[in-house]
């Protein structure tokens, strides 16, 4: 099966700081990735290449067959099909949750604002948040804010679905609430890349883990291989500190 | 000291008149010079350094001479080499407009930086084009946050303006000196001046604290 996402010899840094040395990985669709390691060690970095959120200064990068180095790629459509979840949720403030997740599709897919409102409210009611449609994002909670994020990402319709820490800024009651939607979402089949530090999410849901350090994956397998026996010594010391 | 009403109340129709004039330098200055200013802020934001050049020196230049010498070079200068002679009208509303398209810059340039970059990538994450999520997402979010700045910066032009009386553009204080140099006094035609403009810039003050409020 071609994998919907390659990612070959991927080189990044910020001025003379090399953050990812030289990744390389194939994520089949429908596949559940989690990526775990220390703060400093890339893995966010290594997301954010994956929509040009950063920009590599190496390798290739295929999603879909289309090339995103590639200098004809229009990487706004490419973004269209991949979805992102930050750390910060990043809702928008001066629009009311239900403009929040309508924007985009009206905006970038052309639909009707009828159709929007209609995928809007079945994606509220699906995160469990229809009543909270027509408030603005500052009054919701850490956990709510999270999930109307994700719905907003959802509007789009992504093939593939990137969350960069997404419950690493919320409250340790609200975990939960936001870790069940992923869950679902994982349940229905979506193609997901998922860094975090929740290591229960990373071996219940994942299909494969990747532990990365400096800017390098160092190890990579089925959770139960990964967590149960790990072969790195590397991932063996940040194991036994998180676990 | 004597303080004669009577000659106030003679120029009071013409100070009315160059109220009008002031007003209107103001509000003609305020927008031309955020239209202009906005395209300037923008090209402070270019990442190529050469692009950015011309916009670094129109900021610096604009801020960094009087005011004063400005409106002599725009109207003896500038106004008379493409209209053909002099007019102080349009050499108030270019002068005007040219020095506040500067500061208008860097407000907006300063206000679309405050937006946090988290917006920005929400918006492109979700196909946005970088104009799109500008227009929708971070311009709105920026304006907001404007609003105190430019209303500072209205209120400065509302006084700024005063220094048109010396291309006799006929604004409040184009009347004051007249009247000085009619009567020959002092106390009564610059009191008036200052009266009127305190009046003006305390009720815009008022104005944008309700707007501000509103936001």
């Amino acid at each position: 099966m071609e994998p919907i996402i390659s990612v070959r010899h991927l080189r990044k840094s910020f001025g003379s700081h090399t953050v990812l040395g030289d990744v390389s990985i194939d994520i089949n669709s429908r596949e559940v990735v989690v990526v775990i390691g220390p703060s400093g060690s890339g893995k966010s970095t290594f997301l954010r290449c994956l929509n040009l959120l950063e920009q590599p200064q190496g390798g290739e990068i295929v999603i879909e067959g289309v090339n995103l180095m590639d200098k004809k790629t229009r990487i706004n459509e490419v973004r269209t099909e991949v979805g992102m979840v930050f750390q910060q949720f990043n809702l928008f403030p001066h629009k009311k949750v239900i403009e929040n997740i309508m924007l985009a599709p009206i905006q970038v897919r052309k639909w009707p604002e009828e159709q929007a409102r209609h995928k809007a409210l079945e994606l509220l009611k699906k995160v469990g948040l229809a009543e909270k449609a027509e408030v603005y994002p500052a009054s919701l909670s850490g956990g709510q804010a999270q999930r109307v994020a994700i719905a907003r990402a959802l509007a789009m319709e992504p093939k593939i679905m990137l969350f960069d820490e997404p419950t690493s800024a919320l409250d340790p009651e609200m975990v939960g609430e936001v870790l069940a939607v992923m869950k679902d979402l994982a349940r229905e089949g979506m193609t997901m890349v998922v860094v975090t530090h929740e290591m229960g999410f990373a071996r219940e849901v994942g299909d494969r883990v990747l532990f990365m350090e400096q800017g390098a994956i160092v190890e990579e397998g089925p959770p139960e291989a990964l967590f149960g026996n790990p072969q790195h010594v590397r991932t063996r010391e940040f194991l036994s500190k998180v676990l | 000291m004597d303080f004669n009403f009577d000659i106030i109340w003679g120029y009071l129709p013409l100070f009315l008149r160059g109220t009008l004039y002031t007003i209107g330098f103001s509000i003609a200055s305020i927008v031309l010079g955020s239209i202009l200013g906005l395209g300037i802020g923008f090209g402070r934001m270019l990442k190529n350094p050469l692009w950015r050049w011309p916009f670094d020196v129109y900021v610096n230049i604009f801020r960094g001479t009087p005011l004063y010498v400005q409106i002599l070079i725009v109207h003896f200068g500038l106004v008379p080499l493409f209209y053909g002679s002099t007019n102080a009208l349009i050499s108030g509303v270019v002068a005007l407009s040219l020095n506040s398209a500067a500061y208008a810059a860097e407000i907006f340039r300063a206000g679309i930086q405050s937006v946090d970059s988290g917006q920005r990538e929400a918006a492109l994450s979700l196909g946005m084009t970088r104009r799109q999520s500008m227009r929708f997402v971070v311009l709105p979010q920026a304006i907001k946050r404007m609003v105190p700045a430019f209303g500072n910066e209205f209120i400065v032009l509302v006084k700024d303006s005063s220094l048109l009386a010396l291309v006799a553009a006929p604004e409040i204080m184009y009347w004051g000196n007249t009247m000085k140099g009619q009567y020959m006094r002092i106390w009564e035609p610059y009191l008036t001046a200052a009266v009127i403009y305190f009046i003006l810039t305390y009720s815009l003050n008022k104005l944008l604290a309700y707007i501000e409020r509103r936001m």
